[in-house]
């Protein structure tokens, strides 16, 4: 049984026939071709597929695509202006190195947004803290770290280095 | 120039395009009137094949056509190859069985691949995968490493007798031993260095296509460089001509070793799409990653260091356990002597050595490479030992260290496997390390801890790195019409900023606008010749040394023709900053490229293009070291333990992008810390599989580490023309001693000296506990 699904995503109206069980991350990625989301694991744990719904962030993998009907979506690819400066969150992320191989990295951003809009002024244990949910194999983390610090409290980024 | 040149903290170009979702991993791949594969895979460790019905799942709608190992043998599909040839010291053989892409007769490990099913949907393949129906007979496991060569465990391989692989040995054992029976001070320590599962994010994932017209076929893949698959896909696996396998990898989602190697998986959706003349997908999970990615470390080590009155080291003697798991990996067998041996006995002169390896077989999955592929383990004994020694010498532990450190008058050095530490200033970079970390103030913090009821420690590493290991590479500097310029590589970034660090390279060397290079890799169809991938922390050296050489052909090229236009002699012209220069007249590179197309602007001999390439070839690796202090705050009544504080001094040589390498560092520092506290694959006794997602596997969170300062002590490696040091992988070898020997340092008051990785909170409540009823009793 399909369902019809009508949504936001990044902006523009989209829909897409999907099955009962589609999760939203794959409706993103399969049937709208935005494959920036991705997916890490089968257990809600990796946050490489953190979008935001509704302005907030959730994992996409995480609830159906039905669920998301007529609510808004934005993925990384939306998060730019449309004539392609970067979101304050995305420059700060290559400013501070938060990411290498790239993969966690879309889940990372969003996840970051997140925690700074909701964490004005927050340190860099909360930030460490807010984290749990998205894994990164390459960075260490620190670099993800200091670039939310830079957006959510830049006096509290360490300079230590570069 | 300079803003871009060698040593600038330069942003990296690959970022933007990975930070607006535009990157492509190969799940971010389909192919039009592409099927989707799902895996059979065992759920036995070791169980005998008896057969095998399909018949239920091929009724199944939309199943496309399944696969087993029979079918695979039929069709003429190679195995899986090991080139190692260890000998046992009566000169007998290592024990090397085959390794079929999908076993026929026995399976010996969870996971093991055994069908692959096609279907028009990822959901229809699974499901008919559920419905292929195995007759086993199930037979006793091995998974411990500990136990696999007890005279009653069952046996992988019954043909051969024995679990063990081989036993390899170097060095003369009775005149160590006499050694160590003289020696002032003797001190052991045994050691299990944990089972990691090296889990780049990205699942492993396979597209491949083949166009029977010209007998064309396409892997997409993640890789670390697709040479050397291609060569075994092609020539030992499915027995097609080299030029008619190509492998494509866009992005890779981390590699670490383990997306360096060739997986049944891949072989077995390659042969599918040729078969169907159709192309196939497989998208693995992450329980699938986990139980067939090959898995890292895995040593049980037992080893005895002598030392006299003063604390020098006299002997040591070291044997190891390792295992290789149900089959033999392309590298996992080397670990221990090509790849730790390299190094070992780490920073210290050792007059004498004795080194016993014995691999062995369990029903698990293979080992094989993970970030540092022998060297981590190599150090972590080495620095145990140091400790030990630092205790019963009654010295401190950077003293004892000091003693023993190979000095920079002792270089050139050989180590006792036959390499030559050619630089490093040890001594100097543990004193860098004890100062950034305010090593001498660290009592008062330590007072400061246990007033809020914490136990603080400091521990401190001492290690030495192995990189560029294979060093040869082609590189290809390529001249655009547009002007711009090509970096081709047979190294491939995934995720170490190749494209930025090239490019910088490619301005320092030719003068060329930073922004105007770019970089081509990741693919078989236009990568050199030779091109052996990125791994061993080698990229730095071999595809860095590339585009110098690469650079140096083409500036003398481009004197002649220069020299030829502005009517000089190619002597007289001289190139600075991208320009060429006889006289008043001048030529840009790119004005000379662009003239050196046209066979008439030429000088008598001079060949049409500017382009280059290169193999480049070096005889001998490099040995980036450092030092590490860690400080870690444990809670005894829960613990738990948190690291508080992190410096890393490295010697990597000239460091061509601090920025990049700090990176490095701090990635490899988080693995090691996940080696140490968290992480740990676990086979129960049956060989069942317990960790196979990150609900049970402890990957290493944002909150698990502390922020790391990184430091360098530029020591220039004098064997390789930029002096460099590959960076890559010194992190995850410096982290787990060091954070060891804080957490014993913590718990000085309850006399523990060692506890194995990882570090979880309940074994460091229970070492307490007993010590703490211990001295009760
Ligand atoms: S894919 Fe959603 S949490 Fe891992
Ligand atoms: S950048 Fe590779 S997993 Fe985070």
């Amino acid at each position: 049984m399909t369902i019809d699904v009508t949504l936001k995503v990044n902006g523009v109206e989209r829909s897409a026939k999907v099955e009962a069980r589609t999760l939203l991350a794959e409706l993103l990625r399969d049937h709208l071709k935005l494959t920036g989301t991705h997916v890490g694991c089968d257990t809600t744990q990796c946050g490489c597929c953190v979008v935001h719904l509704d302005g907030k962030a959730i994992k996409s993998c995480t609830i159906l695509a039905v669920q998301a009907k007529g609510r808004s979506v934005t993925t990384i690819e939306g998060l730019a202006q449309p004539d392609g400066t970067l979101h304050p969150m995305q420059e700060a992320f290559r400013e501070h190195h938060g990411l290498q191989c790239g993969f966690c990295t879309p889940g990372m951003v969003m996840m970051g947004a997140d925690i700074a809009r909701r964490n004005p002024g927050a340190t860099e244990e909360l930030v460490r803290h807010e984290l749990e949910g998205n894994i990164c194999r390459c960075t260490g983390y620190q670099g993800i770290v200091e670039a939310i610090l830079s957006v959510a409290n830049p006096d509290a980024v360490r300079k230590d280095h570069h | 120039m300079g803003q871009f040149g060698i040593g600038q903290p330069v942003r990296r170009k690959e970022d933007v395009r990975l930070l607006t979702g535009q990157g492509q991993y190969t799940d971010d791949i389909n192919i039009e009137g592409q099927a989707w594969a799902a895996f059979v895979r065992s759920s036995h460790a070791n169980a005998k094949i008896l057969g095998v019905d399909t018949s239920a799942a091929l009724e199944l709608p939309g199943v496309v056509a399944i696969f087993s190992g029979k079918d695979l043998e039929a069709a003429g599909v190679g195995v899986l190859i090991n080139e190692a040839a260890y000998k046992n010291r009566d000169g007998s053989s290592m024990h090397k069985p085959p390794r079929q892409v999908m076993p026929t007769a026995q399976t010996r490990f969870v996971g093991e691949v055994l069908a692959i099913v096609i279907a028009e949907s990822a959901e229809l393949a699974r499901e008919a995968a559920e419905a292929v129906e195995f007759d086993f007979e199930s037979q006793p496991a091995i998974a411990s490493t500990a136990r696999a060569l007890d005279a009653d465990a069952p046996k992988v391989w019954p043909e051969f007798g024995t679990n063990q692989v081989v036993h390899w040995e170097y060095g003369d054992e009775s005149s160590v031993e006499a050694k160590l029976k003289a020696a002032h001070t003797r001190v052991k320590v045994d050691l299990v260095n944990n089972r990691v599962a090296p889990s780049p994010m990205e699942p492993r994932c396979v597209v491949a296509t083949y166009k029977a017209a010209d007998n064309m076929l396409t892997v997409y893949s993640p890789t670390q460089g697709g040479r050397r698959l291609q060569t075994m896909l092609a020539k030992n696996l499915l027995k097609m001509p080299m030029d008619k396998v190509r492998i494509i990898s866009h992005d890779t989602g981390g590699g670490f070793g383990v997306r360096s190697k060739m997986y049944p998986e891949t072989v077995a959706v390659a042969f599918a799409a040729k078969q169907l003349g159709r192309p196939v997908k497989w998208r693995g999970d992450r329980v699938e990653t986990f139980m067939s990615d090959y898995h890292g470390r895995d040593q049980i080590n037992h080893a005895e260091m002598g030392l006299d009155a003063e604390g020098r080291i006299v002997a040591l003697k070291l044997e190891t356990l390792l295992n290789v798991g149900a089959y033999l990996s392309e590298n996992g067998v080397r670990l221990p002597m090509e790849g730790g041996g390299r190094i070992i006995p780490g920073v210290y002169h050792v007059p004498d050595f004795y080194f016993s390896v014995r691999p062995l077989f369990t029903n698990t999955v293979c080992t094989d490479t993970y970030r540092g592929a022998g060297r981590p383990e190599a150090n972590y004994i080495t620095e145990r030992l140091m400790d030990a020694a630092a205790d019963a010498c009654k010295l401190s532990r950077e003293e004892i260290r000091r003693r023993n450190f190979v000095t920079q008058e002792q270089m050139p050095y050989a180590t006792h496997l036959g390499f030559v530490l050619d630089s490093g200033d040890f001594a100097g970079t543990m004193d860098m390390a004890l100062k950034a970390a305010h090593w001498d103030t660290f009592a008062e913090r330590r007072k400061e801890a246990e007033a809020r009821g914490k136990l603080r420690g400091i521990g401190l590493a001492v290690f030495i790195e192995g990189a560029g290991s294979r060093p040869v590479e082609g590189m290809r500097v390529r001249f655009e019409e547009n002007g711009d310029v090509s970096v081709i590589a047979g190294t491939y970034s995934h995720g170490q900023g190749h494209a930025t660090v090239y490019s910088q390279l490619v301005n320092e060397f030719l003068g060329v606008d930073y922004d105007r290079v770019k970089l081509i890799n990741g693919d078989t169809a236009n990568s050199p010749a030779m091109s052996n991938g990125s791994f061993g922390s080698r990229s730095s050296m071999v595809g860095g040394g590339g585009i110098n050489r690469a650079s140096k052909l083409i500036i003398a090229k481009g004197k002649k023709i220069a020299g030829h236009l502005l009517q000089a002699d190619p002597e007289a012209v001289a190139f600075e900053a991208g320009v060429f220069k006889a006289g008043a007249g001048t030529m840009t590179i790119g004005e000379v490229a662009q003239a050196s197309r046209d066979p008439k602007k030429l000088p008598d001999g001079v060949t049409p293009g500017l382009d280059e390439e290169v193999t480049y070839e070096n005889d001998v690796e490099n040995f980036p070291n450092g030092a590490h202090v860690v400080e870690v705050e444990v809670d005894p009544e829960t613990g738990v333990l948190q690291i508080v504080g992190y410096v890393a001094v490295d010697d990597c040589g000239t460091v061509l992008n601090p920025f990049i390498v700090h990176g490095q560092v701090y990635g490899g520092v988080a693995q090691g810390v996940g080696q140490a506290l968290t992480e740990d694959v676990l086979y129960d006794d049956d060989g069942q599989l317990l960790t196979a997602s990150y609900m049970d596997y402890g990957m290493p969170r944002a909150k698990n580490m502390a922020h790391v300062e990184a430091l360098f002590n530029v020591v220039p490696a004098k064997t390789n023309e930029l002096g460099v040091k590959g960076a890559g992988e010194a992190g995850a070898t410096g982290a787990p001693p060091a954070i060891v020997s804080a957490l014993c340092d913590a718990l000085t008051p309850y006399g523990i000296r060692h506890i194995d990785m990882p570090l979880t909170p309940e074994k460091i409540w229970r070492a307490i506990q007993a010590a703490r009823t211990g001295k009760a009793a």
